[in-house]
């Protein structure tokens, strides 16, 4: 079966921006989005810990410690761009002054649950902004792979990860399909190409509903 | 002018104690306040609260104090690039209390802002809201969030005057203008101390009276954690 690599869930997440869009990208796939941008979009990158107008990495000895992303990766600002206090920062995103944000997921449940930031008794690094983020965000997309390591479908029926946020989530990019979060399921929309529905049916425990022919992405 | 300088670090720092609480700013190992760190690992006090957006890394910053074990409870959002933290936590030696970094900032900010609570809907639904109290505001369900009681907070700063104005440099400013808002005695440690007159008023980022004790911070290391560069060419 074919699928989708991270950079080419990047690249579909991207055909999802809208023009003049403040957009927060998390750390790992959703970071990627910032390569694809397409022709004619005008969107601003938002950085949590207090950037506005993020620009690519610093040529090779430009780096600067004061100024990094909220992945701590030592970035640039572009012109027009502004800086601010982490207060500042969430106001914006509580506020709903960032139209979108892009981030992983360890599970999405079919209500829209999301758990990304905790595995009891082994992996606790903490949410981060990822709370603030999800609570408030107008479009959430979630970025990552359909299954885990293990195989194990990470569309769900019901999180078993301790929850980021409650019935938030209303899409779903990767590396097999595009599925928008209604009414309590996964309703599919795109394909992988070379991949098929059966395919996605597989790999995915929560309730799926197919429609119809179910197109290929374009990508 | 009312002078906030005091002439070094241990000056700075005079009044701390075990048991106490301290915020301390900085987002990572960026814009942290090396000196003041430096300094309470040398007191050797003990049994502190810290509330910080991080917990360092194992040789850097706030891992120094965990390494020696001076602090028994950290309040922060990620802590993820500290083994030597993710090891007491898991182990129970350290207490740890994870919040949403806005819930924090916000936090840091009611504190200072003599707001003694406010509602937020990070958090809702998950386990950072068991046991608080939860409203319902046009449809939409928020937490009951307190402001913090620290008796000291240290921040960073790039330039500051004698008067204890501040003015923070790129993404180093992040959460030092909240606590210094937030100290009961904020301490601020500056890479450039300059005489009153020399700030222009109009670009202040912390006002002096946030400020109780100024001092000219020296070895900055300003490490980076994750270095991306764009090649050359």
């Amino acid at each position: 079966m074919m699928s989708l690599s991270k950079q080419e869930i990047a690249q579909r997440i991207a055909q999802e921006l809208k023009h003049r869009w403040y957009v927060n990208l998390g750390i790992g796939i959703p970071t990627l989005v910032a390569n694809y941008i397409p022709k004619g979009i005008d969107v601003e990158f938002q950085s949590e810990n207090g950037l506005l107008g993020m620009g690519q990495f610093p040529i090779e000895g430009e780096e600067d410690a004061d100024m990094i992303n909220a992945g701590k990766q030592t970035v640039t600002v572009l012109d027009g761009g502004s800086i601010f206090d982490s207060a500042k920062s969430f106001a914006m995103i509580r506020g709903q002054h960032v139209q979108l944000t892009v981030l992983g997921a360890m599970e999405v449940a079919e209500n829209g649950d999301i758990a990304n930031w905790k595995i009891p008794g082994k992996m606790v690094k903490g949410m981060g902004g990822a709370m603030d983020l999800v609570a408030s965000a107008e479009n959430i997309i979630v970025a990552m792979m359909h299954t885990n390591k293990r195989g194990e479908s990470k569309l769900l029926k019901k999180c078993s990860l301790p929850l980021t946020g409650v019935g938030c989530v209303k899409k779903v990019v990767t590396n097999l399909a595009v599925l928008e979060i209604k009414n309590g399921a996964f309703h599919l929309l795109e394909r992988a190409p070379g991949v098929s529905v059966e395919d996605i049916k597989n790999a995915t425990a929560g309730t799926l509903v197919v429609n119809g022919t179910i197109p290929e992405m374009k990508m | 002018m009312i002078n906030k300088v005091v002439q070094n670090v241990e000056e700075a720092l005079e009044g701390v104690q075990s048991g106490m609480t301290f915020m301390l700013g900085g987002f990572g190992l960026c814009g942290i306040p090396e000196n003041s760190i430096a300094q309470l690992v040398n007191l050797g006090i003990t049994n502190l609260t810290c509330i910080s957006n991080n917990a360092g890394v194992d040789d850097f910053g706030l891992g120094l104090l965990l390494q020696k074990r001076q602090i028994k409870k950290m309040i922060s959002s990620y802590v993820g690039e500290n083994d030597e933290f993710e090891r007491q936590m898991l182990s129970g030696e350290l207490e740890v209390d994870l919040i949403p970094q806005g819930t924090l900032a916000e936090r840091c900010r009611a504190t200072g802002a003599g707001i003694p609570a406010f509602y937020t809907p990070a958090g809702y639904g998950t386990e950072v809201a068991q046991g608080k109290e939860t409203r319902e505001f046009n449809g939409k369900m928020y937490v009951l969030e307190h402001a913090f009681e620290p008796d000291f907070a240290f921040v960073k700063a790039w330039k500051g005057d004698t008067a204890g104005n501040l003015i923070f440099k790129g993404t180093a400013r992040n959460f030092n203008p909240m606590m210094a808002m937030a100290g009961k005695i904020t301490v601020a440690e500056v890479e450039e101390l300059l005489p009153v007159g020399e700030l222009d008023p109009n670009e202040i980022h912390t006002p002096g009276i946030f400020v109780q004790r100024i001092f000219k911070g020296a070895n900055y290391v300003k490490r980076i954690e994750q270095r991306t560069v764009t090649p050359k060419s």
